[in-house]
């Protein structure tokens, strides 16, 4: 019989929650970087530069096709080689996730601009606007709305991918719930306390993430005419 | 009366397909020109070459005297800051409205003004108002353009275009995608900019309205300009086959008189 004992998780209860932090922190940079950088990306392809659409496309395509932790590793071991940086934990795993989700995002944005309407380009340059000003006044602000659950979705993605950030020793949530289990003895315990948290952490995400779809369908936005 | 666009051997082709042969159209200050034609004639192309919706492949466009684009190695070679600006000198209205449906009507109206213009918001905006209510609208400025109706979203249009204070408007058949009923409210807006002298280029199949408000018709087939004059002239008295048949096409299931 399995004796369940949770004292020894809880008294180290801090350490979890500052890998916790550690967590968010990555994926919240990793958003902060990889959003703007994903329609950068994306407007790149959309380009009709032909240079700068199949640049675009190769850097979309190679990282959403490499798994995410030889991207991480190479970033982490093999860079340094070849350029004169110091990489820390820290430093590689924002790199690698800013890059490895901006490669989605990009194609979040890609979908959602070009679902918009030929006509709300015309009607834009028909009263002198130029192609920034159409994307950030007129196009944008359409697709972003139809953009959200694919980006609520893809966030989450990137949540649960940032626990390989811990095989390049960051102190993330997966991390420390290693430490924890070698120390104590208790792997059961900490996995589950660990695989709680996460899916606490997920859920609420979730949760908003329909709720915030279902006003969009209430606000119901006729696009076109 | 001075000339406001002045269009000469105007030619465009996409791909293989030469929709413009050879166009010269020149549009006096306070004129109401309307081109007639069936689709594919190239009229509605015509117009959009007008503001650079489409680059023309071949010949010239001048605004006021002054040629949009300059001349490089034998081709025409367009600045995008260049058409922007032209842009904003000439207002253009669309069959199916292009109005922008995350914003209210006032500020559908007043978007042109302050992100291009670079008007101050209070400035746009009693200029909105004075455009709506110059179309009529002027108590749906708070709507979104979702709750209106085809008509009333093509005289939101017509106000947006007006807010820049343009030199020339284009019309392309803004009234195809209307209910029959709602044709009657549009006309009758581009009546009174026409009687209130705005100069005006009109892609239309409402051939009452190129006889009652155009000072010039023209015929375009197949690329070119078949025929051209007074509207009393042009559609009672056609000189052309193509131009009779056309009529013809129109009146079929005429109410009698």
């Amino acid at each position: 019989m399995v004796e369940w004992n949770f004292l020894a998780v809880f008294s180290d209860f801090d350490l979890l929650m500052i890998g916790l932090s550690n967590t968010l922190k990555v994926t919240a940079l990793a958003l902060l970087f990889g959003v703007p950088l994903g329609l950068v990306f994306a407007v790149m392809r959309l380009s009709t530069t032909r240079p700068l659409s199949m640049a675009a496309a190769f850097i979309i395509e190679f990282f959403r096709t490499t798994p995410p932790l030889v991207q991480l590793f190479w970033f982490f071991f093999a860079l340094p080689i070849l350029i004169d940086v110091r990489m820390t934990p820290f430093i590689a795993a924002i790199v690698t996730f800013s890059i490895q989700s901006s490669a989605f995002f990009a194609e979040i944005f890609r979908g959602g601009i070009q679902s918009i309407d030929k006509g709300q380009w015309e009607g834009a340059k028909a009263i002198g606007m130029n192609y920034r000003q159409s994307l950030q006044r007129v196009i944008l602000p359409q697709a972003v709305k139809r953009m959200i659950p694919a980006f609520m979705e893809r966030s989450i993605e990137l949540l649960k991918t940032t626990t390989l950030v811990s095989t390049v020793a960051y102190a993330d949530l997966m991390f420390q719930a290693n430490d924890l289990a070698q120390k104590t003895f208790r792997p059961l315990e900490v996995y589950t306390v660990v695989a709680v948290m996460y899916f606490l952490l997920i859920f609420v995400f979730s949760q908003l993430s329909i709720a915030v779809e279902r006003r969009l369908a209430q606000s119901g936005e006729s696009t076109v005419r | 009366m001075s000339e406001i666009v002045q269009i000469s051997d105007l030619h465009k082709s996409f791909g293989d397909l030469n929709v413009l042969k050879g166009i010269d159209l020149t549009v006096q200050s306070g004129e109401t020109v309307v081109l007639l034609g069936s689709s594919g004639s190239g009229k509605s192309t015509l117009l959009r070459c007008v503001n650079f919706m489409e680059e023309p492949t071949q010949g010239s466009v001048s605004l006021h005297g002054e040629l949009i684009g300059t001349e490089a190695g034998g081709k025409m070679q367009y600045r995008e800051s260049e058409l922007c600006a032209l842009r904003t000198r000439i207002g253009m209205v669309f069959q199916h409205f292009n109005l922008f449906p995350h914003m209210t009507v006032e500020q559908n109206v007043m978007e042109g003004q302050v992100t291009v213009l670079k008007r101050s918001k209070s400035e746009a905006q009693s200029k909105a108002m004075t455009q709506l209510e110059r179309v009529g609208l002027a108590d749906k400025a708070s709507e979104y353009p979702a709750r209106l109706s085809g008509g009333q979203k093509q005289r939101v249009a017509i106000a947006r275009a007006l807010a820049m204070d343009p030199d020339v408007m284009l019309f392309d058949e803004v009234t195809s995608a209307l209910d029959p009923e709602l044709v009657g409210e549009v006309l009758k807006t581009m009546r009174q900019l026409a009687d209130e002298g705005m100069t005006m280029l009109v892609v239309t199949h409402e051939l009452g309205f190129a006889y009652h408000v155009a000072n010039r018709v023209l015929f375009l087939h197949d690329g070119k300009i078949l025929e051209e004059g007074k509207p009393q002239q042009v559609l009672k008295n056609p000189q052309t086959q193509r131009m009779r048949e056309f009529l013809d096409g129109h009146s079929l299931f005429k109410l009698p008189d």
